[in-house]
């Protein structure tokens, strides 16, 4: 079950990502979170602890919403918008 | 940049009517601001292809909105407008500047800090499970992305923003399960003389709360959250009415117990703080009109101290008045006059807001060894006391250096109020005794690859 349920602004145009391997869809607009979040339930793995996370604060202050790529590189979930074709990993790191 | 070399940091509702006295008065400021687009996280605006109506983002305050933004987007011709930049360092005369991963530097004469403020939170068991947010953060999850936080929500905390966030919830078509308000009734009777000072603002809030009672919600006061339940993610709520406690179902949370100002570039740069009993907090300090104790650096909005979205209009105005005059600028001194007196009169009237949503004083003592304070280092309330007693530590960066809690990467954001409220506990001072978190830069994370020190 998603986290994150969309209301409203439903009528966007589709983008294409990878989510855990997996193919999914956000809208044009969407942030990071709200591409993951509207799909799964989390955007990575607490690294001490391994607790999933999900960010708290939605405007760049509490830096809990980080979520990374195939490549490594890490993105601040809710302060970056979807692009068509991100591959991103909600797992702990291997 | 030209004439007084003005830099603005912010472009929420301080920061615009800052840019706009400033172009007014014949400069060309630069306006860094860490959103892409203009209007602070009030009147935050969605990405450009979304279509719904300003007046169902902003509701009563549509009008407000449309003239912050209509404001600046009167100027942005006229200034050097920086969207998506983070001010990650100040010294005098220099910012350090952070935009598409690249660090460059900036260099100002005069300065005006319209930081704004992020939600204060004080937290509960199981506040780090996926769905437990920040009121704000609902709130922004609505406004900015048509998302709710969850389908079932519960609204925790105290402050006007939780009866708002619930209202538009309910609005939108999200089932609010509850709206859980620490205040009690008589908190709010007793402040009623000094809300209405500000006669429409006091009947917004209680429109919101009558608007959630007729269509059903249930609205508890003088309760609180006890613990979120679920393991991979919140499926209920342990909570405390009164002296009883309940359970209910519920698949996310919103919470937090009004706001905390953005003080850490005020504070690099050398600004002198005090603590400001109303806040509860460590605040960088101003004169009437927004004058820092540093010469070059003014201070507006709610990142001086928590006065609302509308005072920070006339802050930001003010403080660009100031520095204009301090620059030997003439400026229109009966303008400057009623804006000072408009924000003597929040004043009296914020002074009602703490009364009718009073900080709950005894959270400290009442939250279990166990509860995570820090959700970046997962550090416990626990730890925080075993190294109060074992150290006898009674300052916060103190604390800080043998315990990691406000190190990690929010730099003490969220957790900064309840650890200090933790220490003072443990410790037996009272909060003004054990001090504030200093500010580091970078004050946000930024990456090795932006060439930056």
């Amino acid at each position: 079950m998603p986290l994150l349920h969309r209301l409203t602004e439903t009528e966007r145009e589709p983008i294409a990502f990878v989510l855990d391997g997996r193919p999914a869809h956000a809208l044009a607009g969407d942030t990071v979170l709200t591409a993951v979040l509207t799909q799964g339930e989390r955007l990575r793995q607490s690294e001490f602890s391994a607790e999933p996370r999900a960010g708290f604060c939605l405007m760049g202050a509490c830096q809990d919403c980080w979520v990374r790529n195939e490549s490594g590189a890490r993105f601040r979930a809710c302060s970056t918008f979807v692009e068509g074709g991100m591959r991103l990993l909600t797992g702990a790191l291997a | 940049m030209s004439g007084l070399q003005v830099v603005v940091i912010g472009a929420g509702p301080a920061g615009v009517r800052a840019a706009e006295a400033l172009v007014a008065h014949g400069q060309r400021p630069v306006v860094v601001d860490e959103a892409p687009r203009w209007g602070g996280q009030i009147y935050r605006q969605p990405p450009p292809n979304f279509k719904r109506a300003k007046r169902l983002l902003y509701g009563f305050e549509t009008g407000r909105a449309e003239g912050v933004h209509g404001a600046m987007a009167g100027i942005v011709e006229r200034i050097d407008y920086r969207p998506d930049t983070l001010v990650w360092n100040a010294r005098e005369g220099e910012l350090d500047l952070l935009h598409r991963g690249r660090s460059t530097t900036l260099p100002y004469r005069r300065l005006i800090i319209a930081s704004g403020a992020t939600d204060r939170v004080l937290p509960f068991p199981g506040w780090t499970l996926p769905g437990v947010y920040s009121l704000g953060a609902a709130q922004v999850a609505l406004k900015a992305q048509g998302c709710a936080i969850g389908s079932r929500v519960v609204f925790a905390g105290t402050g006007p923003l939780l009866y708002l966030v619930a209202y538009q919830y309910a609005k939108a078509g999200a089932t609010v399960a509850a709206v859980l308000d620490s205040a009690r009734l008589g908190d709010k009777l007793a402040a009623l003389p000094a809300l209405l000072r500000q006669p429409a603002v006091l009947a917004k809030g209680l429109y919101y709360r009558a608007w959630l009672q007729a269509h059903g919600v249930a609205v508890h006061e003088g309760a609180a959250p006890l613990q979120a339940l679920g393991s991979q993610r919140v499926e209920g709520l342990r909570w405390r009415d009164g002296p009883r406690e309940q359970q209910l179902a519920c698949d996310a949370i919103g919470f937090g117990h009004a706001l905390r100002s953005e003080t850490q570039l005020a504070d690099l740069l050398g600004c002198s703080h005090a603590f400001e009993p109303l806040q509860r907090a460590h605040l960088p300090q101003r004169d009437a009109a927004g004058r820092s104790s540093v010469a070059s650096v003014y201070l507006a909005g709610d990142g001086a101290g928590i006065m609302g979205a509308d005072a920070a209009e006339w802050a930001g105005e003010r403080a660009a008045l100031a520095l204009l005059e301090d620059a030997g600028v003439t400026v229109d001194g009966t303008r400057a006059h009623v804006l000072e007196q408009r924000l003597a009169r929040v004043a009296t009237f914020r002074r009602g807001l703490e009364r009718a949503f009073p900080f709950p004083v005894d959270w400290a003592a009442n939250v279990p060894d166990d509860l995570l304070i820090c959700r970046c280092e997962e550090i416990s309330a626990g730890e925080l006391r075993a190294a109060v007693r074992d150290t006898g530590a009674t300052e916060l960066n103190r604390l800080k250096a043998l315990t990691r809690v406000g190190m990690g990467r929010c730099q003490g954001r969220t957790c900064g109020v309840a650890a200090a409220e933790i220490l003072a506990h443990a410790s037996g001072l009272p909060i003004d005794a054990v001090g504030r978190l200093r500010g580091q830069a970078p004050v946000k994370p930024i990456p090795f690859s932006a060439g930056a020190a």
